[in-house]
């Protein structure tokens, strides 16, 4: 472990991508990520690497995508309205399989919304924001430290999965300081990214799926000669408009994430041995709902906690394993009802799931949770 | 005979191409590999990056690396390839649309950063793609199908615009002057900055058509009689420009190149300098 020190949420985001090989970074300034390419912009050129700051998020996109295919780690960083900006180039990155990372650090919307306040109000947009069907993988953390653990596994799932990975990030975390102590380089855990596993002459084919579904396409410059594309595209990487082609690479596409779903849910239980109540959290919130099932705890209620860290592919064997044993699910959230949603449809109708929803610019505090669970527990929800 | 040494820079299973009977867009293809056979690039370590519409079809026929990207963005992707890895040698190929309309911001700014790329844009003056819209270089009271009544809108002058914005060369020709064109782009491979080429193809189909020109080979010689070389140009009275156009190269300005500049940025932050 390094020394102990205190830092941004912002920070550890920037110092996790580095340490998981990010060495390319470009972006544009959006409040409230800017310290994420303020950072990169100091520490890029030390180590090697290249920031650049573009003309406009679209830009800020395209670059970074480029970057990718020629051999660099990457990420990007940027808020509700670059998000927006983002999606068609975040499908492009779904579609051509080229691995990036892109962080959200959430603030209210919608359109400019509230720049400096927190909101959760993009859970959704990080599934579905770019058009057509695609898998999505997103991370959200919740303390400083583990900031740091999700840049580094976003870039491994990214790397690995050769997909687009959204560090779904919130103001509460992003401006957050806390004192943390992080891992030796040599404790961390990266994913190096693959090479083609035959030349040219031995019929190297691009996009040919590997035996977990996903492909190497040779980075530029190796000498392969590829050809990258958003249109559907058969396994030459070329243009295909067959409807089979079609069916089989949309498909491919989903699969290879659902292949290694378990591997890649991420979560935390608190006090669910004999819970009857849980509340399911996320992001900065479930810093406060940590705090309120303690309370509820202090007052005999039998609450529990299910934190999670992977929001995207849901975590619905977790919910519903879950759902069987409890009497109801309260999920706090900073927007209008968005991850409610998913619990509720995965906990099947095994038990009551009820939102606790706050889009008025401030956090929840704790005694607003705890009187939820007051209230799930009484029925009046 | 000259034997056509260029077809190998061809995939040529991926051939034939898509662009119709008389376009233009083969010609300037074939100038792009010319002028990188001209320039013996190496061709592992040369990568062709595209946007959309017909021009940016190219790049799948073309035996390199290759990337078709998004609308407008060849410009971005293509600046992220080169500050990757410096040592190759990148070329854009886009067209009126995707580089002055929807691209427009990547490409005043690619210019400003005087990054070393070479950007060839097709103009066809159309959006040939989708059957015939009106592109902001659509010369004014010409038809397409979205300015049915003719184009009210001022088109562009690309050149003056990639010089304006900072491009280290700038040059025009067209698909008539094959030469020309091929030697327009050659330069621009060598120049060590923004290299912008615009080359004038033509779009029989969805321009020439809608605007009493139907023929390629009329549309090649309307290229011909109104194409002016540059030095020419300079000493023509003003009242005889009205339709014509000058093609050569237009400005050349050798400053410091993005790339190099960022490796001065490393250097002094490896050096824990301020």
């Amino acid at each position: 472990m390094t020394d102990m020190k205190l830092m941004q949420g912002n920070e550890a985001c920037a110092a996790g991508a580095v340490a998981a090989g990010v060495r390319f970074f470009g972006g544009y300034p959006i409040t409230p990520s800017t310290e994420i390419a303020e950072t990169m912009a100091k520490i890029l050129p030390s180590v090697g690497g290249c920031f650049v700051q573009m003309e406009d998020e679209i830009g800020g996109m395209g670059v970074v995508l480029g970057a990718s295919l020629a051999g660099k780690k990457v990420l990007t960083a940027t808020s509700g309205p670059g998000f927006s900006l983002k999606q068609e180039l975040i499908g492009y990155a779904a579609c051509a399989e080229i691995p990036v990372v892109i962080v959200n650090v959430q603030r209210v919307g919608p359109s400019t919304g509230q720049p400096t306040s927190p909101a959760q109000g993009d859970v959704m947009q990080a599934r579905w924001g770019t058009h057509g069907d695609h898998p999505m993988i997103a991370l959200s953390p919740w303390t400083v430290r583990e900031t740091f653990d999700a840049a580094v596994m976003a870039v491994n799932y990214a790397e690995r999965f050769r997909t687009p990975v959204i560090l779904l990030m919130d103001e509460i975390v992003g401006h957050l300081r806390e004192n943390v102590q992080l891992p030796a380089a040599e404790n961390i855990d990266i994913y190096p990214r693959r090479c083609p596993s035959k030349t040219r002459l031995q019929g190297y084919e691009p996009y040919a799926p590997e035996a977990d579904l996903v492909p190497n396409p040779a980075d530029f410059g190796t000498g392969y000669r590829i050809h990258v594309t958003g249109l559907v595209h058969d396994y030459t990487g070329f243009p295909s408009g067959s409807p089979a082609v079609t069916e089989e690479f949309i498909d491919r596409l989903h699969k290879k994430i659902l292949l290694a779903q378990d591997e890649i849910t991420h979560y935390d239980e608190f006090f669910m041995d004999d819970a009857e109540y849980a509340v399911v959290s996320y992001g900065g919130v479930a810093r406060t709902a940590y705090e309120a099932v303690r309370q509820a705890r202090a007052k005999g209620i039998k609450a529990g906690m299910i934190r999670l860290m992977t929001i995207w592919p849901f975590a619905d064997k977790v919910i519903r394993r879950n759902a069987e044993s409890l009497k109801g699910i309260l999920v706090p959230e900073l927007n209008y009802g968005q991850l409610k949603y998913e619990v509720e449809r995965a906990a099947g109708g095994k038990c009551p799931v009820k939102l606790l929803a706050k889009y008025n610019t401030e956090i929840f505090v704790p005694g607003e949770i705890l009187e939820g669970i007051e209230a799930l527990k009484g029925g009046r929800l | 005979m000259k034997e056509r040494t260029y077809e190998k820079y061809f995939r040529q299973n991926r051939l034939p191409h898509i662009w119709c009977p008389g376009c233009g867009n083969g010609i300037a293809m074939k100038a792009i590999v010319q002028a990188v056979e001209m320039r013996g690039l190496p061709r592992d370590k040369t990568i062709i990056v595209s946007g959309i519409g017909c021009s940016s079809r190219a790049s799948g026929y073309m035996d390199f690396d290759t990337l078709h990207t998004a609308h407008g963005r060849a410009i971005p992707f293509a600046t992220g390839i080169k500050l990757a890895n410096p040592e190759l040698n990148v070329i854009v190929i886009t067209g009126d649309g995707d580089c002055t309309a929807i691209g427009g911001n990547h490409f005043i700014h690619g210019a400003r950063r005087n990054i070393d790329l070479t950007v060839v844009l097709f103009n066809n003056t159309i959006y040939g793609m989708t059957g015939g819209q009106a592109s902001p270089m659509t010369p004014l009271h010409k038809k397409a199908t979205t300015a049915p009544y003719g184009s009210v809108d001022r088109p562009f002058d690309a050149c003056n615009l990639a010089q304006a914005a900072g491009a280290s060369y700038v040059a025009r020709s067209t698909a008539f002057h094959v030469q020309h064109m091929t030697d327009m782009i050659a330069e621009g491979i060598s120049c060590r900055g923004f290299a912008f080429i615009e080359t004038v193809v033509q779009c029989p189909t969805a321009y020439g058509r809608k605007n009493k020109m139907p023929d390629p080979a009329e549309m090649m010689k309307w290229m011909r009689d109104n194409a002016v070389m540059k030095t020419a140009w300079d000493r023509m009275p003003e009242e005889k420009k009205a339709d014509k156009f000058p093609i050569g190269v237009f400005h050349r300005h050798q400053a410091v190149e993005y790339t190099e500049a960022y490796s001065e940025v490393i250097t002094l932050a490896q050096e824990g300098g301020k």
